[in-house]
């Protein structure tokens, strides 16, 4: 028995052995292609974008100040840095700045007068126009002005807020490691929600703590890995590609069945892009199995069929020794 | 937990609930099973659940035969308890496989459920969760199983209820009393 015991746990500590040398390996294949993403990428704009990345491009500029005479350096206002780097992998690179900034700007020192230019919102761009139609905006700018956000729009809430036009990348229609896609998704929501410097910009709200917030969700850290935080607060709408309908935290997805069950809400949410793909292998919402594992979504239909057999055998045998016991009995008496 | 359906949540206790239920009783039954351990080591009840492998297969044969056949024609016990025999062999193999394989691995996988954050990611491309859940509910499963077969057992003493009775005396009442 001892010697069965030692050889199970050498079996599993082999095992784990293998299972952290394939995460190693998967880790640095994703950072590869970041790195390609970036490299691959050359502007037609950049010559001219340079311009603005010579001083927004990192934290400290230097400028000749004419009437002293010399050159001083300063530094850049952290809302004012635009990372060259990041911009160029994020959906909108191959804009020039001053597709969406003013003309103006190519002049130094910038005009007061432009700190007030009213800038683009997303359907701006995007709404009305046919190439971008399958993405139906005019429904995510109707869902968004139904959302709990849009009621801080005079506050100075808008789509920056949460995308930010020089960076932001969709990533969970593209990106095929789900994880990756769920951390920068979250990081989105929580760039406001866990920075209250940020966020006291637009609420008067006391300071909110995230995790004690969250403290009655089971296994808590292994759900803030593995879904995104639209997932429980906002409201599914299949016509568009990611749901904008943020619910007030009432409304927000409790149940553990909306998630754990057979017809599982991530199958809407999370995995839409992926559900498109088939895969069973027996299991209930298999797809989900690509990247994650939701006890209560992927039961197992082979499993669940055998057991009940094996169940129902059991009962059966079980009730013919009972007739046969009683039948015993009475011959005997 | 496997049947608490968004459709059939109003027939069987949430999910939530069923989480929290199913997490004290997996705590009560690791304190039972360290106890069931602790006691067979430092006390002789351990000597019942010794296999010998002499006539393993024959002895068996012999007792299932006197479950499924002997006992409705009035044959004696095969393998009757006494002070050096506390199970038959049918029973003692059932119990090792059950006590000191299948709840282990219970245990283990569940411990692996509990903790999501220390379960292997993955063994050879599959999910280590997928084959840390499947082998928790398929030890649980026969677990089961064999607990109904056990209760259903329990009434072939002498009578139906004289095995139950010796469960909580600790005598046993032989058939010829």
């Amino acid at each position: 028995m001892k010697l069965f015991i030692f050889r199970i746990i050498i079996l599993f500590y082999l095992i784990n052995l293998f299972s952290l040398s394939s995460a190693g390996s998967s880790r640095f294949n994703t950072e590869n292609e970041k790195v390609r993403d970036t490299v691959s990428f050359v502007s037609r704009f950049d010559a001219d974008n340079n311009r603005c990345f010579k001083c927004h491009g990192q934290g400290k500029y230097e400028y000749t100040n004419e009437s002293l005479g010399k050159k001083v350096n300063a530094i850049m206002c952290s809302e004012r840095i635009i990372h060259k780097k990041e911009f160029y992998s994020s959906n909108h690179r191959s804009f020039s700045c001053t597709d969406c900034h003013s003309e103006e700007y190519v002049k130094f020192p910038h005009s007061g007068e432009l700190r007030m230019e009213q800038k683009y919102n997303c359907i701006d761009c995007h709404g009305g126009d046919e190439k971008f139609a399958k993405y139906h905006f005019e429904e995510i700018e109707a869902e968004y002005q139904k959302s709990t956000h849009f009621k801080m729009e005079d506050e100075g809430f808008t789509c920056w807020k949460c995308h930010n036009p020089h960076t932001y990348k969709i990533t969970v229609r593209n990106n095929t490691n789900l994880k990756e896609t769920i951390a920068y998704d979250n990081a989105i929501c929580l760039n406001c929600h866990s920075d209250f410097s940020r966020f006291q910009i637009l609420s008067d709200k006391a300071e909110i703590d995230m995790i004690q917030k969250h403290e009655w969700l089971p296994n808590q850290a292994s759900h803030f890995a593995n879904v995104r935080c639209i997932e429980c607060h906002t409201k599914i709408n299949n016509n568009i590609p990611v749901s904008h309908l943020i619910r007030p935290k009432e409304e927000a997805v409790r149940l553990c069945n909306e998630c754990h069950s057979k017809n599982s809400i991530l199958m809407a949410s999370l995995y839409k892009f992926e559900s498109k793909e088939q895969r069973r292998d027996g299991f209930f919402n298999g797809i989900i199995l690509n990247a994650s594992y939701v006890i209560g979504a992927n039961r197992n239909e082979y499993l669940n069929i055998i057991s009940l057999i094996i169940f129902v055998g059991v009962i059966v045998v079980i009730i013919i020794h009972i007739v046969f016991r009683i039948r015993n009995k009475g011959r005997n008496q | 937990m496997q049947y608490t359906d968004k459709e059939n949540a109003s027939y069987v206790v949430g999910f939530a609930k069923a989480v929290r239920w199913h997490n004290f009783a997996a705590l009560i039954l690791i304190l039972n099973y360290i106890f069931f351990v602790t006691g067979n080591l430092l006390t002789n009840n351990g000597r019942y659940y010794r296999t010998d492998r002499k006539d393993f297969l024959l002895n068996l044969k012999k007792q299932f035969k006197f479950y499924s056949n002997g006992m409705f024609k009035g044959e004696k016990h095969p393998f009757p308890v006494t002070e050096e025999r506390k199970f038959n062999p049918l029973q003692k193999i059932t119990y090792v496989l059950a006590m000191y394989v299948a709840m282990p691995l219970l245990i283990i996988s569940g411990i692996g459920l509990l903790l999501p954050e220390i379960t292997i990611t993955t063994v050879f491309g599959i999910s280590g969760l997928v084959l840390t859940d499947i082998l928790h509910i398929t030890m649980g499963f026969f677990l089961s199983i064999f607990m109904i077969i056990h209760i259903y057992t329990c009434t072939l003493g002498a009578k139906p209820t004289s095995l139950f009775r010796g469960i909580i005396t600790g005598y046993h009442v032989s058939d010829e009393e």
